[in-house]
């Protein structure tokens, strides 16, 4: 199919993307829209700031920091410093889900916690009612750690989370408390939140306890945060092919299994995006390689599992994955088979997150469906461009304040799991070992990027490429269906999932054919508002039926 | 268990809430400011804020709401929210073409201490306005009140900066909207009509977030508040506020500003409280009451009579927003049901004091908290503590009604796991049969699905 051919020239499209705006505005957005080619890959603008004004699909810090990373960790007492608001609506709507192993076994993802600041507290300083929440959560449920975050106002009256927390810390002893600055102001949108919670984690709890766990091969999931299920699916298609789970970060994970992860001899990483950090800092300190995988589509589920046997060397193990690969495949195929004639040939557009609009248009290719665009809302460059781009990559005000660790080898624990001549020989064999090569060379030419698409522009695409679907979020959703295009959310995947593995990937054929194949689109016009219709007019119907 | 560390003895917290009856002022200010037509509402902090407002409300109504936002960033937190206002007001009109943005503040501006009056007046003198377009504001900071104050301050908002008296009565009436749905919204309307009055209700938001499917999508949907009618508030003869927290404020304002005589009454939930709103608008008209409301009245009355059997004495726990509350525990109490634990997160003694004139004749044994420290942490352990037969609240209500096997009728807001309440009103006679038909439905189907075999009954 001619993929490009029936598309409208995307340096047309570019420009009437940024018509409308002011033009320092049109300026900016211009260097975020980009017209790809897989071969030289071009420079996205990515991870700026959003103009004052524009809807934007961002969201902040602090919806990176607790909401992404911390929040699927089931037996933190997660207490937010601030204002109701902040809590609130953080409160489960990710759907982190997580299966404790026994009924009493600790579980506050159901919980919203709250200091819930009032006015006395931003005059005169809120450390001792956020003192006074700690100790009565303390009280309360004696966990085994508390996470306390702040909230815009915090930074500004000066409230040191850090302090209160250590002081709690130090007075509990059996109770990890530790704190995040990661107030909405900073940095440009939740990916600055996703860096101070890997600084957080790697701080206060990777490291911790270094009890050995058996297993052959022991590995870490990173940047898996267990919507829908897709963790379940990833650790029932590891433990089938013998591998062993130390931890994730952080879907369906537990404190202890985190403050074990270092006992781990690979990190793969699922979400490049929101956890790159943790890989490269547990390198450095510990010697364990990270490994870029996607479990999003069945092909690259396998192809996943192939990596990680490679890297692992293992001839069992490599028989092994072959063998759950053979299995599970024909499943899927049975389906897809059944499916491909109706989506094939379909087109979709994909403006979600930092990784997902990546992953997902694997998915589509296996549908048969083409990306025509695609675009993050809280990614860097070396998502789009690979992270062969990082050292050129301009530190500016925004990410400048945003701490980098300084790690150094552990004294005791560094151990590098594989010499520099296995990475070398490992990266021979295609395996990206501690790297990613991004978005943008997985696209066919001239398709488009954009990147942190405005509510202004999602519309003008959708009226200029018509996609059969497009793929964003909650605020995007019913927007773009009173458009008449259905839109399947890939933050919350509408309620569905899990979309991993292979039965994720089976989910996700049926869900797609569901939506673009729906009757109902069909049925936006009344009959009387189609043409043909007799608009009042008398038809002048005469009696048909007559008695004898 | 989903809350299983809910304990049942019942601790003082000072520090922790857990569970919130309540969410922040903006998401208020934000609803509010979609009932005017052709406005864009827009949030002074950063992306976080309105990136939540939007959503949560997106998920209760499954509707586009549209919001803009300052996107501050550490700057802009440091020096002052002003640049980041003005640069969105330019960018608002030249993008999205608004008639009206309606500017709230957040936590954050509200610490530092922008001032969106100076600010927007800024805009205006700089020409950032276009002629005609207007901007208008509210300060609503979270770390007071709750999200209902932010509905009422920006519907005070909406009051004080377009009402203008020309000296020349009108005949109409200002019926001041607390917060509702679109559906009770539209039922006001429809109630008025058939009465014969002439009103102009606002906020509105009918036909703003029940919006039909065209094919094509409405940036800014035929419904809301007109600006003509805002203006013409003023010359109305006087003013209905539904709600003493979430409408009165602006009732007041309005007063105040351009002399026009308001009375407050109790959102119209059940059958007195619309008794009350109808004997009010039927006075305050000069119209007699048709056949037709005293018919649907009758329906209702004669439901309740039916079927008061399953009703009687059966206890209830419920939580939300005070101007609900109040009307929704005297209908409960008009259907000779048990209200036994009510808590609100909303602070404020008026309500405070309403409930307990409410409660004090007709159930003064009934657990009632509001403000700090009243959420819904507290009301799981009451209930764990004396047992109820029926819970009542917003979706988070569920967690609690599934661990202590409720049942659970969904009211309130948010609502994010079923529709209904933008299509089907809670308010007037008509929305007084959808709850009791409600109510009958869960207790009735939970009797069925407990009855043994030979007590399980064919006719109810
Ligand atoms: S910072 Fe304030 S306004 Fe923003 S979500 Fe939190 S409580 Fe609400
Ligand atoms: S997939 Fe997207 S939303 Fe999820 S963690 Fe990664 S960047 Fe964030």
């Amino acid at each position: 199919m001619g993929t490009n051919t029936h598309f409208p020239d995307p340096s047309v499209v570019r420009e009437e993307l940024i018509q409308k705006y002011p033009a320092k505005v049109a300026k900016k957005r211009a260097k975020s829209i980009i017209i790809n080619d897989p071969q030289i890959i071009p420079e996205v603008q990515a991870n700026v700031r959003t103009v004052p004004g524009i809807i934007t699909q961002r969201g902040c810090s602090y919806a990176g920091c607790k909401g992404v990373v911390l929040g699927p960790t089931r037996d933190i007492v997660n207490i937010v410093h601030g204002p109701i608001g902040c809590s609130f609506y953080a409160w489960m709507t990710r759907r982190n889900q997580t299966r404790t192993e026994s009924l009493t076994d600790a579980n506050y993802i159901p919980y919203c916690f709250s200091t819930d600041m009032q006015e006395e507290n931003v005059v005169f300083g809120g450390e001792k009612k956020l003192k006074q929440a700690i100790q009565e959560a303390y009280d309360l449920f004696h966990p085994k750690s508390i996470a306390i975050f702040s909230t815009c106002p915090v930074g500004l009256i000066g409230d040191d989370v850090h302090a209160a927390s250590k002081e709690m810390r130090e007075k509990f002893g059996d109770c990890n408390v530790f704190g995040f600055s990661c107030e909405g102001y900073r940095g440009v949108s939740q990916s600055a939140g996703h860096h101070i919670a890997n600084n957080g984690v790697f701080k206060h709890m990777v490291g911790r306890d270094n009890t050995p766990t058996e297993g052959k091969f022991k590995l870490n999931l990173l940047g898996e945060y267990n919507i829908g299920g897709d963790a379940f699916e990833i650790e029932r298609i590891f433990e089938k092919a013998g591998l062993t789970l130390i931890s994730s970060f952080s879907g369906n994970s537990t404190i202890s299994q985190l403050e074990n992860s270092h006992m781990a001899d690979l990190n793969v990483i699922q979400c490049h995006r929101s956890i790159n950090y943790m890989g490269d800092m547990m390198e450095t300190k510990y010697g364990i390689p990270w490994m870029k995988v996607s479990f999003v589509g069945a092909e690259s589920s396998a192809k996943s599992l192939r990596k990680i046997a490679e890297y692992f060397d293992d001839d069992e193990l490599r028989a092994q994955v072959e063998a759950v690969i053979a299995e599970e495949m024909p499943k899927v195929k049975a389906v897809i088979d059944e499916i491909l004639p109706r989506t094939t040939g379909k087109t979709a557009m994909l403006f979600v997150g930092g990784s997902r609009a990546h992953h997902y248009q694997d998915l589509f290719t296996e549908l048969g469906m083409t990306t025509v665009a695609a675009g993050y809302e809280f990614a860097h460059r070396d998502d789009y461009e690979g992270r062969d781009v990082l050292p050129t990559i301009k530190i500016d005000a925004d990410s400048k304040n945003i701490e980098e660790l300084k790690v150094l080898p552990d004294p005791e624990l560094y151990n590098p799991r594989k010499t520099e001549a296995e990475l070398e020989a490992l990266k021979e064999k295609g395996l990206e070992i501690n790297g990613y090569s991004g978005m943008m060379q997985q696209m066919t030419k001239k398709s488009l990027v954009v990147d942190d698409l405005s509510h202004y522009e999602s519309e003008k695409l959708i009226e200029i490429y018509k996609p059969d679907i497009f793929c964003a979020g909650i605020k995007e959703k019913y927007v773009v269906q009173k458009m008449g295009v259905p839109l399947k959310q890939l933050h919350s995947y509408d309620y569905g999932g899990p979309y991993t593995g292979f039965e994720g990937a089976v989910n996700f054929y049926k869900d797609i054919d569901r939506m673009v194949n729906n009757p109902v689109w069909k049925l936006i016009k009344a009959p009387w508002q189609k043409t043909g219709a007799t608009n009042g007019k008398s038809k002048g119907l005469e009696a048909t039926y007559v008695t004898q | 268990m989903l809350l299983r560390h809910t304990s049942k003895e019942v601790k003082v917290r000072e520090g922790l809430t857990i569970n919130p009856a309540k969410t922040c002022q903006p998401i208020g200010a934000m609803y509010a400011a979609l009932g005017i037509h052709g406005c864009l509402p827009h949030s002074h902090g950063s992306q976080g804020c309105c990136s939540y407002h939007r959503s949560t409300l997106t998920r209760h109504y499954k509707e586009p709401v549209m919001a803009a936002t300052s996107s501050f960033t550490e700057g802009a937190s440091v020096f002052g929210g002003q640049a980041n206002l003005l640069t969105a007001i330019e960018t608002i009109f030249s993008v999205y073409d608004p008639d009206i943005i309606a500017v709230h503040s957040t936590c954050l501006s509200e610490t530092i201490g922008d001032d969106l009056q100076q600010i927007t007046r800024k805009a205006k003198d700089d020409g950032k306005v276009p002629e005609g377009k207007r901007v208008i504001f509210a300060s609503t900071p979270s770390f007071i009140g709750s999200h209902v104050t932010g509905y009422a301050n920006m519907v005070t908002g909406i009051a004080e900066q377009f009402a203008v008296s020309t000296g020349v009565k009108k005949n109409q009436i200002n019926i001041i909207a607390g917060w509702m749905e679109p559906s009770d919204m539209r039922e006001i309307k429809r109630l008025a009509k058939e009465l014969g009055v002439n009103i102009v209700l606002f906020p509105d938001t009918s036909d703003v977030l029940d919006a039909p499917q065209t094919g094509k999508h409405e940036f800014y949907p035929k419904g809301g508040t007109t600006i003509p009618e805002l203006e013409s508030i003023g010359d109305s003869r006087h003013t209905l506020a539904l709600g003493s927290i979430s409408a009165e404020p602006a009732a007041i304002a309005l007063e105040k500003k351009c002399k026009v005589p308001f009375e407050t009454l109790e959102v119209p939930i059940g059958l007195t409280a619309t008794d009350r709103f109808i004997m009010a608008l039927s006075e305050i008209g000069g119209v007699s009451v048709p056949d037709e409301i005293t018919a649907e009245r009758g329906r209702l009355v004669d439901v309740i009579a039916d079927m008061e059997q399953y009703f009687y004495g059966k206890r209830v726990a419920l939580f939300g927003d005070p101007d609900q509350l109040v009307p929704l525990t005297e209908f409960l109490l008009d259907l000779n049901m048990k209200p036994v634990h009510i808590v609100s997160g909303t602070p404020g003694q008026r309500f405070e004091k309403t409930m307990r004139e409410i409660l004090d004749t007709r159930s003064p044994e009934t657990n009632f908290k509001n403000g700090i420290g009243a959420d819904m942490f507290l009301l799981h352990q009451w209930m764990k503590n004396e047992p109820v037969d029926l819970l009542i609240g917003n979706t988070y209500g569920k967690y609690m009604a599934r661990d202590e096997d409720v049942p659970f009728i969904r009211f309130g807001f948010p609502i994010l796991d079923r529709i209904g309440h933008s299509y089907f009103p809670n308010v007037g006679y008509s929305g007084g049969l959808r709850l009791v038909e409600k109510i009958l439905t869960a207790l009735l189907d939970r009797q069925d699905r407990d009855a043994l075999e030979e007590k399980f009954e064919l006719v109810m």
